[in-house]
């Protein structure tokens, strides 16, 4: 699975005509009013989370742990994440993701649909574009009167490195 | 690669592992006919199967090794230590050949003419000059023998597992074939005790052992971990349920779940002989290089250890047996001149109590040299010469556990490559283990290991600070302190440093709440110190709550969190709730920091001589308005006397004092005695001797922590503090002690001085 999106990633980073008709298959979520998108082959699961448990000393951007179906998962408060307004005090929705085997789950907002998105329609970040997302941006989607703006999970879960 | 290869890889390795073992034993005794049998049958095997997977190369070697060990199982050639040496090369020789088969798939090229040509000569009964076997070689190429993917499980266990499952798996029908893998079980039990009770791998065992993926049960352990903590659940469930419509059928599943726990925690337990196998040989090399003679007693070889803590202890182990062989144990003839036996014995020990694992690694050498332990650690730069002048022997012999610290003079092949016992104490605690030590010049180094029983399951407190809850592994948890802010123990705080008198001794302490910022710590409350004992290093964790013990599965954190150096994992508690696990070793070096950083202000030792920072002080002015200070504990008694009482003896000022006369020592120069009424003296007492103290006044007795600030302006001063808020000279008691000898009255002198003070 994740051999499968790992070539997806190298189509989309090869962004000239050859990967115009990749399809990219997206799970999409809304954090601050911005939309997102993963792989959704990076995706094991979304849920509700019920009982955040703390981690103190942890990274920021680490709102706590989980316990999903007898695995513990690490919260990503994807607020912090991507620099955006703190988050309301709404409960949110997880988005776990897989990573080497370790279990993330990102924490937005809300989850919209999935959606299926050809190579076309994907444009290279703009230039303007806040470094710190740009980095972890891997394109920007239209989409009908939306953008999306695709995550790359790998450089997302690398918090250590932006540090 | 080739699975038949790869199994037969695996399997010989084992068996040279047995061969190196079984060889030294039988070096030492010849004459047991049996254990040369079984080698014999060891290595007939290794060139079978070679034979028969076509690997000529392997089976020439192994062929001219089995055509020695078959003269001397006639008895056609002596067993001569050159000939075992000359056996464990050919051994090690096949490894290398194992080594690169296994890495290439097939045989390597080259040529073993040599060392055939010399077996055969051995065989034919011609002289050879044989060079040691090569230790360091030996070593390098047993490793992989237990980096193997799988190890042998009793078929017992296995048995027991599926047993318990049985039940579970509804599709099995009950038939009348289910009664008899009972007694096909037990007969490998018996045959696998009689193994244990020979402490040696019998070839039968083979038959009540299958081999089994690592993967295989570190998978299934997970799943059983995941059950446990689900039946956890469901039991919680049920208690808040008003029906008892799921009780039974769940006491049955947590049963069930219990023994399924058990049964494949036992199976990831191995024999602790597994991973002392090679060090007889390693034992054996020594003394064949060094000259020396060393036995090596093994006792409790068959205590079971979980596999993972196995593999952590296994290079310690070897380290530390080295260690006493290359450095402890003398060689014969220093030993005779010491009045020992030539003979140097090790002891490797090993037993299960409480829970825990204890490993004793004893040898009867000639024990650490604590000056040189000094030498090496302030040529290091461990210490300063103060710092080291201030140590006990035992703190000083600490000094060994350090990194970058080894006192070998002489590098062997076998020890003093740098890697120390820091190491090895690294190694044990990363396990949750402790190792203590103990030495005596002449008499020999023991070292004590103390290892949890498994790593996956441990027992943990479950306790609160700032709001948050947290697991603290019991196995480091002395005893817990209530302290309370009116009654129980109380927490003190020394400049910023919090600490708890505790039975005399004074603990340093690290609040939960400021480690992690939960908040400031709230005093007026009732807290909980959690005493630990980490190494030699105690210390107290403040909490909030404490709630109860539970068995949690220790998981380790995610990548993202690592590098805390407070977490030892995270768990699921039943539940169901997510919580960090304390780590005691990161929250020790903590505390043992904030420690040390006083301790240059403390002053250890004291008047009385006591290993305390805080201590009971007696207040007094004597020869001049400011406070004086002096330790309580050297102080006999307060005694006031009447002026008129106060004799001269020879110029001294003496009083009688329970039928003893009592010289009278003033503290300064500007000292003088009251002319009329009452004469406050502290009187203290040196070896039956009173001695007096002549004060001004007595003005308090306070508890307080001592940190000189000033250094002493004249004789007979420690210095000055501040005690009770008040700027005060700390007399030192030793001196007027001293003082008080030169002019003492001598035992002999003592009836007539004492009668004619009588008189006068």
């Amino acid at each position: 699975m994740v051999g499968v999106s790992n070539g997806q990633q190298r189509g989309i980073a090869g962004a000239g005509p050859e990967g115009a008709d990749i399809q990219h298959v997206f799970a999409t979520f809304h954090v601050a009013g911005q939309l997102f998108g993963v792989p959704v082959t990076r995706v094991q699961d979304i849920l509700t989370p019920n009982v955040i448990a703390r981690v103190p000393l942890g990274p920021a951007e680490v709102r706590g742990l989980i316990n999903q179906r007898g695995r513990i998962v690490t919260v990503i408060d994807m607020h912090v994440r991507l620099a955006l307004a703190c988050a309301e005090s709404g409960r949110g929705v997880c988005v776990t993701v897989d990573s080497d085997g370790e279990l993330y789950t990102l924490l937005v907002d809300s989850v919209g649909d999935v959606v299926d998105l050809p190579g076309s329609a994907r444009e290279a970040p703009p230039p303007t574009l806040d470094p710190s997302w740009a980095d972890l941006s891997d394109g920007v989607f239209r989409m009908g009167d939306e953008l999306l703006v695709a995550l790359d999970v790998t450089r997302l879960l690398d918090i250590r490195r932006k540090n | 690669m080739d699975e038949l290869l790869n199994e037969f890889l695996t399997e010989t390795n084992e068996s040279l592992a047995t061969l190196d073992t079984e060889l030294v034993r039988f070096e030492r005794d010849s004459s047991d006919t049996r254990i040369l049998g079984n080698i014999f049958r060891l290595m007939h095997t290794i060139k079978g199967t070679c034979g028969f997977l076509g690997l000529p190369r392997l089976e020439s070697v192994a062929h001219a090794g089995e055509n020695v060990l078959g003269k001397f199982r006639d008895g056609d050639l002596p067993v001569t230590p050159d000939a075992v040496t000359l056996i464990l090369r050919c051994i090690d020789h096949i490894r290398l050949l194992l080594v690169e088969l296994g890495a290439a798939g097939r045989e390597p090229e080259g040529d073993d003419g040599p060392l055939i040509g010399e077996l055969n000569a051995m065989a034919s009964g011609e002289p050879v000059a044989v060079p040691p076997a090569d230790a360091a070689a030996a070593h390098a190429i047993a490793a992989p023998i237990f980096e193997e993917d799988g190890f042998p499980v009793a078929a017992e266990l296995l048995a027991e597992v599926a047993e318990a499952l049985g039940p579970q798996v509804a599709a099995q029908p009950v038939s009348p074939q289910r009664s008899q893998p009972q007694p096909a079980a037990e007969l490998p039990r018996q045959v696998a005790e009689a193994a244990r009770d020979n402490n040696a791998k019998e070839p039968d065992q083979a038959a009540s052992s299958i081999r089994v993926n690592v993967d295989v049960i570190e998978n299934l352990m997970t799943l059983i971990s995941e059950i446990v903590l689900t039946r956890n659940q469901l039991m919680q469930i049920q208690r808040n349920l008003k029906s008892d419509a799921f009780k039974v059928p769940l006491q049955r599943l947590s049963h069930i779940t219990s023994e399924l726990q058990d049964g494949v925690t036992r199976m990831r337990m191995q024999p602790i002989g597994n991973a002392w196998a090679k060090l007889p040989r390693i034992v054996r090399d020594l003394c064949v290089e060094s000259g020396k003679k060393i036995d090596l007693v093994q006792r409790g070889a068959d205590t079971e250890l979980d596999r993972q803590v196995l593999e952590m202890i296994k290079d310690p182990l070897t380290h530390m047996v080295r260690n006493s062989a290359d450095h402890g144990v003398e060689d014969p003839v220093t030993r005779r001149d010491a009045g020992k036996p030539e003979t140097g014995t090790i002891l490797l020990e090993a037993c299960h109590e409480g829970g825990h694992i204890f490993i004793r690694i004893a040898d009867d050498g000639r024990g650490l040299d604590a000056d040189r332990i000094r030498q090496k650690a302030l040529a290091n730069g461990l210490a300063t010469e103060a710092e080291i002048a201030a140590m006990s022997e035992k703190q000083v012999l600490q000094f060994i556990f350090q990194p970058g610290f080894s006192t070998a003079e002489k590098v062997t092949s076998v020890s003093g490559r740098g890697v120390g016992m820091d190491v090895v104490r690294t190694n044990i605690e990363r396990i949750g283990g402790a190792i203590e030590m103990d030495s005596r010049p002449g008499e020999g180094t023991t070292f004590l290991i103390k290892i949890p029983l498994t790593l996956a399951i441990v027992s943990a407190l479950i306790l609160e600070a700032g709001g948050e809850r947290f697991a603290l592994p019991q196995i480091n948890v002395v005893e817990l302190v209530r302290a309370g802010s009116r009654s129980g123990a109380r927490i003190e705080t020394i400049r910023d440093a919090a600490v708890l008198r505790l039975r005399e001794r004074l603990l340093p302490l690290v609040s939960l709440r400021t480690v992690l910022e939960l908040g400031p710590d709230e005093v007026d409350r009732d807290r909980f110190v959690l005493v630990m004992e980490v190494g030699a290093f105690k210390f107290g964790i403040i909490v909030d709550r404490v709630f109860d013990a539970e068995e949690i599965v220790v998981k380790p954190v995610a990548p993202i969190l690592r590098g805390n150096p407070f977490y030892a994992g995270n768990t699921i508690l039943g539940d169901g709730s997510v919580i960090m696990i304390l780590d005691p070793g990161g929250l020790s070096a903590l505390a043992g920091q904030a420690h040390s950083n006083n301790d240059g202000l403390q002053v250890a030792g004291s008047v009385a001589g006591r290993d305390e920072s805080e201590a009971s002080l007696l207040l007094f002015r004597a020869g001049g308005p400011e406070l004086k200070a002096v330790m309580l504990d050297a102080i006999l008694r307060i005694e006031e006397i009447d002026a008129g009482a106060i004799e001269q003896v020879g110029g001294r000022h003496v009083v009688q004092y329970r039928q003893k006369l009592m010289p009278l020592m003033m503290v300064n120069g500007d000292q003088r005695l009251v002319e009329t009424g009452r004469q406050p003296l502290l009187v203290f007492c040196d070896n039956g001797q009173p001695l007096g103290l002549v004060v001004d006044e007595v003005v308090d007795i306070v508890q307080n922590h001592i940190s000189l600030e000033l250094a002493p302006r004249q004789d007979g001063l420690l210095g000055s503090a501040i005690v009770a808020g008040k700027a005060t000279d700390l007399v030192d008691i030793r001196h007027y002690i001293e003082y008080g000898r030169d002019n003492w009255i001598r035992d002999e002198e003592r009836p007539r001085l004492a009668a004619g003070g009588r008189h006068g």
